[in-house]
């Protein structure tokens, strides 16, 4: 099966070849590199901008202006943040011009640690981004969900934040995207350019890929449960869903909900879990002081306190200037396995 | 303090088309009574805050009035700053959208009463919406110039804003975007040089004798032009925009312009008598050379004063947008 890397670059040949996408750019997005991490390559439209983040934000939403489709790359999160006011300025134009403009874009961005990327490639950016209106905010945890939420985006009227989990970059699929070959070896041989010289090389795209779009707003259920509710994205949702495995061993039963869309976001699947099970952990790498699992918290806490049978909980990264590279430093810093089956097991056992 | 020079000659016959330079003054007539009534507006408390253009009527009147006005990439994108009405009314704009914009009325056509007066939006006229944060525009604007040379034809993209403002990256941004040789860019980019930031003297801003002198660094053709007369202004705009629009190549234009009062209602917004005033001098060319009697103008601005005041009347009377708006138009829906 893919990888979320191979997803990403399929659902964005398929856009350039279907959807009206114009334009994908960014710093090393187009030959030769195709991206960091080889999302890029071999797309027909990709371009590489001068070393700038805000002008590749501006350059976006100007692009989307004049009736272009752009998708941008910024290539760590940790470098999104000197474009803060231009992504307030994307979420709102349709707003403060009472819907007379409206911004196409779509802007991608590596997120999380899990590479052992030091303080500055393993930042998160859900809260910031949550905290931005006007734009839509996507994780995925899977390929097919990238390859599907990717469609999306693409299809979209608005600006949408498209935010890749580093960690999961690599990691195969089980599910096979629509038109994707059985044969993962002959898909690698045919989407995934060669070390060395590429000035020859073109991808062999599959034939069969299909617009399979993944609605932006509808979370998944990965795996039903019946006693407490686990709420994650991102790197941290294979680990949520590793530690209900785990737990069912021992006999406790662990619904998880893999979010996907961070905005909106589907409240109603998280309020009939949680009213089914009445105990709820939250679970994301992005420090935890002002955290967006602190909204779902709060939204949890104010609309389904009397479902609830103990207080839910958030687990998240710690609220520390950065991550130190050290394994150990890392391992620390942000939620691991042992943590989050040690925070399900310790909810499980709360008693009022 | 440099200041801007008056007029290149006052003596010197006006050269252009007798119509032409009617419609020039009318428009800038037009602009000053508005600007004027929004202000008043304002003291009287029929809005929270003021900021526009008086004094920059000489340079925006021929921008609108040279720009290929119209929807989508074939025409011109307008990427402006808050000191535009100029440039609006002479694009075919009613001054009565930016009354009902300072009273922040549901009907205002720019924002439904969401935005600061002269924060223009206006996408029937590719102009961009005008943004509180100065000189973003000038990051976007590369954008718009993108599309615009993959499509072909000739439409450019224009964008403007203030010579304080050329500190902040964007403006470099804007430079090294458009002038990367791979890919240059149809774009004309204008700095409107009132010689202040707020109350920074452009002296404690930045160091280049000429604004303008910057583009040079990057291979980009550059001038420095007497915002402040309107025959330059137009003479000087028509030029650069010919070449943006054949060439297909970037511009830098410095426009010296006044500041006539003030930076906005955060200064008080009087009358500023030492600041040239353009429209002053222009008038003052106009009578020499018979063009227009002293009459004819005086009347003209007295239509004008009542017109803005019937309609100031009517904006007042309009209702707010109601409090449930605010969800209105977060996400776009499909068009
Ligand atoms: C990014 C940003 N910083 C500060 C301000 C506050 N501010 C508004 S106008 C202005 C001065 C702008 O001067 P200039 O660029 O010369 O334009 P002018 O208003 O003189 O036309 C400042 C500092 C702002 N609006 N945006």
């Amino acid at each position: 099966m893919a990888n979320m890397a191979q997803a990403i670059r399929m659902a964005l040949h398929y856009a350039e070849e279907n959807l009206g996408v114009t334009d994908i750019f960014g710093e090393d997005v187009g030959a030769p590199l195709g991206g960091v991490f080889t999302c890029t390559q071999g797309l027909k439209t990709t371009w590489n901008s001068p070393l700038d983040e805000r002008g590749i934000i501006g350059a976006a939403m100007g692009i989307a202006m004049g009736g272009g489709r752009p998708v941008a790359e910024i290539q760590f999160c940790d470098y999104v943040y000197n474009t803060i006011d231009l992504l307030k300025l994307a979420g709102n134009t349709c707003w403060s011009s009472n819907g007379d403009w409206n911004l196409p874009m779509v802007v991608r961005t590596p997120v999380g640690s899990g590479i052992r990327g030091s303080i500055y490639h393993s930042h998160s950016f859900d809260a910031t981004m949550t905290h931005i209106a006007g734009w839509k905010v996507v994780m995925p945890s899977t390929p097919l969900d990238a390859y599907g939420l990717l469609i999306s985006a693409c299809k979209e009227q608005n600006p949408v934040m498209f935010l890749e989990p580093k960690a999961l970059l690599r990691v195969k699929g089980e599910e096979r995207i629509p038109g994707e070959p059985d044969d993962d070896r002959a898909l690698s041989k045919a989407i995934d350019a060669p070390l060395g010289d590429r000035s020859q090389w073109k991808p062999a795209w599959p034939e069969g890929l299909e617009a399979f779009a993944i609605p932006i707003g509808k979370g998944k259920l990965v795996r039903e449960g019946s006693q407490l509710t686990v709420v994650s994205y991102g790197r941290t949702l294979p680990l949520c869903a590793r530690a209900a495995a785990l737990l069912a061993d021992e006999g406790i039963s662990v619904e998880v909900i893999d979010l996907r869309s961070l905005w909106p976001y589907d409240w109603e699947m998280i309020k009939a879990s949680v009213q089914k099970t009445g105990r709820v952990l939250f679970v994301n790498e992005d420090t935890e002081v002002t955290n967006f699992g602190e909204h779902l918290v709060r939204r949890t806490v104010e609309e389904l306190f009397y479902s609830l049978l103990a207080p839910p909980r958030l687990l998240a990264g710690k609220f520390i200037p950065g991550i130190g590279l050290a394994d150990t430093l890392e391992m620390a810093s942000v939620p691991q396995q042992n943590d989050i089956t040690d925070a399900l097991r310790s909810l499980a056992g709360e008693q009022p | 303090m440099s200041r801007p020079r008056l007029i290149k000659e006052s003596s010197a016959p006006l050269q252009l088309d007798k119509e032409l330079l009617v419609r020039i003054h009318d428009l800038m007539v037009k602009t000053r009574v508005l600007e004027e009534r929004l202000i008043q507006m304002y003291k009287q408390g029929h809005g929270y805050f003021w900021i526009g253009g008086p004094g920059e009527e000489a340079f925006n009147v021929p921008l609108g009035l040279l720009m290929k006005k119209g929807q989508g990439p074939e025409y011109d994108y307008l990427h402006a700053h808050y000191r535009q009405s100029g440039t609006l009314l002479a694009l075919g704009e009613e001054p009565i959208g930016a009354l009902r914009q300072m009273k922040n009325t549901a009907s205002d056509p720019y924002s439904g009463g969401r935005n600061f007066a002269g924060h223009f939006s206006l996408r029937k006229y590719n102009v961009a919406p005008v943004s509180s944060p100065i000189e973003v525009q000038y990051s976007i604007a590369p954008g718009t110039a993108m599309v615009q040379k993959r499509v072909g034809g000739e439409g450019i993209t224009i964008v403007t804003g203030g010579d304080a403002g050329t500190a902040e990256g964007d403006f470099a941004s804007c430079l090294v975007w458009s002038s990367r040789p791979a890919n240059p860019l149809p774009i004309l980019i204008i700095v409107t040089n009132n010689k202040w930031g707020i109350s920074t003297s452009a002296e404690g801003q930045h160091g280049e004798p000429r604004v303008s002198e910057r583009g040079k660094a990057f291979n980009i053709r550059s001038k420095t032009i007497n915002g402040n007369d309107p025959v330059e202004a137009y003479q000087e705009l028509k030029e650069a925009m010919e070449y943006v629009r054949k060439e297909r190549k970037p511009f830098l234009l410095e426009a010296n312009v006044s500041r006539l009062y003030g930076h906005s209602s955060a200064s008080g917004a009087n009358y500023v008598s030492e600041e040239e005033d353009c429209l002053k001098n222009f008038e003052a060319r106009l009578e020499q050379d018979g063009v227009l009697t002293r009459q004819q103008m005086d009347e003209l601005r007295n239509r004008y004063t009542e017109d803005m005041a019937a309609a100031a009347r009517i904006a007042r009377d309009e209702p707010l947008p109601a409090p449930e708006t605010i969800w209105k138009h977060i996400f776009a829906e499909d068009k």
